[in-house]
């Protein structure tokens, strides 16, 4: 049985203009443990699709089942990495992760849930930031404190949604590597948002690709079968990376042209 | 890390992240004290000197000029705390009586309407049920209320604090209920999914990020304290800036009205740039 479950989930939004279908029949499974990745285009409902995981949404159908239940409201058992960040600007980068384990963690005694924040704080390399508010954090690092934010509520699933796209290119690649060994240290199951395929290929397990919208559908997953621990530099020259690349971007490029017609 | 270690190739190719500019120190321009910032008031105040000299010489020959103004009032300005009697008090004196007076209604009405104002932004209930009245209770003059209160209280200070915070506490309200309307969905969804119990929503979330809404509502409010300050000493006779501008004026002391109204002007004007420093803290961070 998969870990989280989406069967035909649909999502529609009414404007002024009508009811737009943004989603349409998703069905999704990701294992335990697993690295899973949805590629797709911009404005094609990726953040819905998060939004409903994390129960900030319903749907308008369908449904989606965390081990076998389904999700009632939002919860820290699927921490979620904002697009945006989302710190709070009125607290340090040590309080935003603090407020994170203290909601997580009630029953613990005051210094352990110190102990905790700095844990997670040392662990995307930012002991030395704990006391700047986001405003005087670079992308780079704001990113790693909304990273250390949603590890610290332990979740049964991180979602995050394109957690790199804001960053110069230098950045997102470290930032890609230390990801990489966060997940084979911790092996929190982690669903990923991208437009990016290439970042997608060096991270995940499997990779759904997300039809463009309206009415944006996930297709079959594509296995990438690379060893890990995956180096990005050699990663062009991997026959299986190129055949993965080869597959998403038919995917995408054939559904795309077929939407357009 | 930061873009400014990038060459010049990646640095032009990286799409600008929010982030960018914030982390270089963001150069503060010291204030340049222009000559023309001095020179304008300047001849505007001599402007003004001018029309009001004109005024008490021609048409008005009641209205005393700026130096006979300034002859009969230089003793309540040049020994600013003196005290003779219940009304023969230094200017300063009397404009610390008013500041305390407006102090405690101001006090009354942050304290009453700070959470008026969080209950309407949270509750579209108490919205609905209390936008209305609120509406028509706003442009109610001072001059309406301090009888009201004289009745109700029976003594002239409660009916002037009454008045004072009732006049003064809808700009902090309504600020207050835009500013947690206004609250972005994004803190809002962080505390969801953290499933933070209500207590702490508030105080870590709702709060913190009002207070800029807040605050502007608070230097509105003391503005319109400072105003209604003379209407209610001037009704209640009570000793004060408002006080002795009415005493004065029915003693026909007339240079006093105008020293009244300077000081009230230049205190409200002080408690407003006191205001507006405080406000800019909280907008900052
Ligand atoms: N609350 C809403 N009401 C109406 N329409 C919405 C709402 N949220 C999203 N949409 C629409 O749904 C579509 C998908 O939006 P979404 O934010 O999920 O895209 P995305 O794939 O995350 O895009 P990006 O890559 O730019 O982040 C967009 O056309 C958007 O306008
Ligand atoms: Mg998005």
């Amino acid at each position: 049985m998969s870990y989280l479950e989406l069967n035909n989930v649909t999502k529609r939004f009414s404007t002024p203009k009508g009811t737009r279908e943004v989603l349409k029949g998703v069905n999704l499974s990701v294992q335990e443990g697993e690295f899973a990745a949805i590629v797709g285009y911009s404005g094609s409902g990726k953040t819905t699709l998060l939004s409903l995981i994390a129960g900030l949404l319903q749907p308008d159908e369908g449904e989606i089942l965390l081990q076998g239940k389904p999700i009632d409201g939002p919860g820290p058992d699927r921490g979620i990495v904002f697009q945006n960040y989302s710190l709070l600007p009125w607290m340090t980068a040590f309080e935003n992760v603090h407020l994170a384990v203290t909601a997580r963690f009630r029953d613990v005694s005051a210094a352990q849930q110190e102990d905790r924040t700095q844990h997670y704080l040392k662990l995307v390399r930012l002991e030395h930031a704990a006391w700047k508010r986001p405003n005087e954090l670079s992308g780079g690092m704001r990113q790693r404190v909304a990273v250390a934010r949603g590890l610290a509520m332990r979740p049964k699933i991180l979602l995050l949604d394109e957690p790199f796209s804001a960053l110069d290119a230098l950045t997102r690649a470290s930032l890609q590597d230390e990801l990489a060994s966060i997940w084979e240290r911790e092996r929190t199951t982690i669903l990923m948002i991208t437009n990016d395929v290439d970042e997608a290929a060096l991270l995940a397990d499997r990779i759904y690709p997300l039809t463009p919208g309206p009415g944006a559908t996930l297709g079959d997953p594509i296995p990438v079968e690379i060893q890990r621990p995956r180096v990005k530099r050699e990663l062009s020259l991997s026959p299986a990376y190129q055949k993965v690349r080869k597959q998403i971007v038919e995917f995408l490029t054939r559904k795309r042209a077929g939407a357009a017609r | 890390m930061k873009a400014a270690a990038l060459p010049g190739a990646l640095a032009a190719r990286q799409p600008a992240p929010p982030a960018a500019g914030n982390n270089a120190p963001v150069k503060r321009r010291l204030p340049r004290v222009e000559a023309a910032s001095i020179i304008l008031p300047l001849l505007a105040g001599v402007g003004v000197l001018l029309f009001w000299t004109a005024l008490s010489q021609t048409v008005s020959p009641d209205l005393p000029s700026p130096l006979r103004t300034w002859q009969e009032s230089k003793r309540y300005v040049l020994n600013p705390f003196f005290k003779e009697g219940e009304m023969s008090q230094g200017i300063g004196r009397l404009a610390f009586y008013s500041l305390m007076r407006v102090m405690k209604g101001y006090s009354l009405a942050l304290l009453f309407g700070t959470p008026l104002g969080f209950l309407i932004g949270l509750s579209k209930f108490a919205s609905r049920a209390l936008d209305p009245l609120i509406q028509v209770l706003r442009p109610i003059s001072p001059l309406a209320w301090l009888p009201l209160g004289l009745v109700i209280f029976q003594r002239s200070e409660p009916a002037a604090l009454f008045t004072i915070a009732l006049c003064a506490m809808w700009p902090t309200v309504l600020n207050t209920a835009v500013g947690v309307r206004s609250i972005s969905s994004d803190y809002l969804n962080v505390g969801r999914v953290l499933n933070l119990p209500r207590s702490k929503m508030f105080f870590s979330i709702i709060l913190p990020a009002t207070l800029p809404y807040v605050f502007t509502g608070y230097r509105l409010s003391l503005g319109i304290a400072w105003l209604v300050i003379v209407a209610s000493e001037m009704l209640t006779g009570a000793p004060g800036v408002g006080g002795f501008l009415w005493q004065e004026y029915n003693a026909l002391v007339y240079s006093h009205i105008i020293l009244s109204i300077l000081t009230i002007g230049f205190v409200g004007f002080l408690l407003d740039r006191l205001m507006g420093t405080i406000e800019a803290r909280f907008k900052s961070t």
